[in-house]
């Protein structure tokens, strides 16, 4: 069975991956609403709000995300990355309540319960159970060409 | 009386489920594109030690699949953009981002091959579930 561990590097990119989203969003949405009210008639003035400190920070805080999800997809499973990214929501909601003293309802904790249980569960086990020969397999011709574009590290360090 | 014309603006269920279902299959399948189009390079970081940033990126724009996923996932924004104009995101937001954590695991399995045993379909649907709350 393959049973891909983590490295530390590998570990950090999947809690960036969890956090830059909500944080990103957060940065966006305070840019904006700091700004006068924009109007259909003069759409220019959002260019000028891309260079605002809020706004910018929140689109290279999405631009790192995008960037972190590609390379963690590249050594880990879908079904393990996806549960990482759904734990963002849950900081979100523990700043809201513990920094922004927001009221959080009981079901939301419960929402927050179940994630946290949800990415322990997935956490627990391997990070990677599809090894590039099967993949190629399963997905037909291509991947080969494009695995042998660079060459896959971890299968020439095998070697 | 806003209940009633709120109710009345709302769209049948056959419709809602389409528009939602539309959101749901575009963004699993841009992920799963994507996953596949990274998943057949290898560790991005030890190419980028190996070959620099540039060769990463020759190599991720000049994938047919992960073009195919950037397709999907602009797809998926556009039809949420349409639900939106249609329904309130308290519906479509957790709907779409809970249903989308269980066909892109389904799909993660058919497609991928991942090997999705007990644990991972447990952890789907706790996250699906918990989203679902969250967001309400």
């Amino acid at each position: 069975m393959p049973h891909h561990r983590l490295s530390f590097r590998q570990y950090l990119i999947l809690a960036f991956v969890s956090v830059s989203v909500p944080l990103g969003d957060s940065s966006l949405a305070r840019g904006m609403t700091r700004l006068p009210a924009i109007s259909l008639a003069h759409p220019f003035t959002l260019i000028g709000a891309v260079f605002t400190p809020w706004i910018a920070l929140g689109i290279a805080l999405l631009i790192g995300y995008f960037a972190s999800y590609l390379t963690a997809l590249s050594w880990a499973d879908l079904t393990f990355i996806m549960p990482a990214t759904a734990l963002g929501n849950v900081f979100v909601a523990l700043l809201a309540h513990f920094w922004l003293h927001e009221e959080i309802s009981w079901m939301r904790w419960m929402g927050v319960a179940l994630i946290t249980i949800g990415v322990a569960f997935v956490a627990h086990g391997p990070a990677n159970t599809t090894p590039p020969g099967n993949l190629a397999h399963a997905l037909g011709t291509g991947l080969e060409n494009d695995g042998n574009l660079i060459g896959n590290p971890v299968e020439m360090e095998r070697r | 009386m806003t209940t009633i014309s709120n109710a009345l603006l709302q769209p049948g269920t056959w419709k809602a489920t389409a528009m939602i279902a539309a959101i749901v299959v575009t963004s699993s399948a841009g992920e799963v594109l994507m996953a596949a189009a990274m998943k057949s390079m290898g560790d991005l970081g030890q190419i980028r030690k190996r070959r620099g940033i540039a060769a990463v990126i020759r190599a991720v724009v000049s994938s047919p699949r992960f073009m195919g996923g950037i397709v999907f996932m602009a797809l998926a924004f556009f039809s949420l953009l349409f639900a939106l104009n249609h329904m309130d995101l308290s519906l479509v937001g957790p709907a779409a981002a809970s249903l989308t954590l269980v066909t892109s695991t389904i799909a993660a399995k058919l497609f991928l091959k991942e090997r999705v045993d007990r644990r991972r379909w447990t952890a789907a649907v706790l996250v699906c579930i918990g989203v679902y709350f969250l967001a309400h």
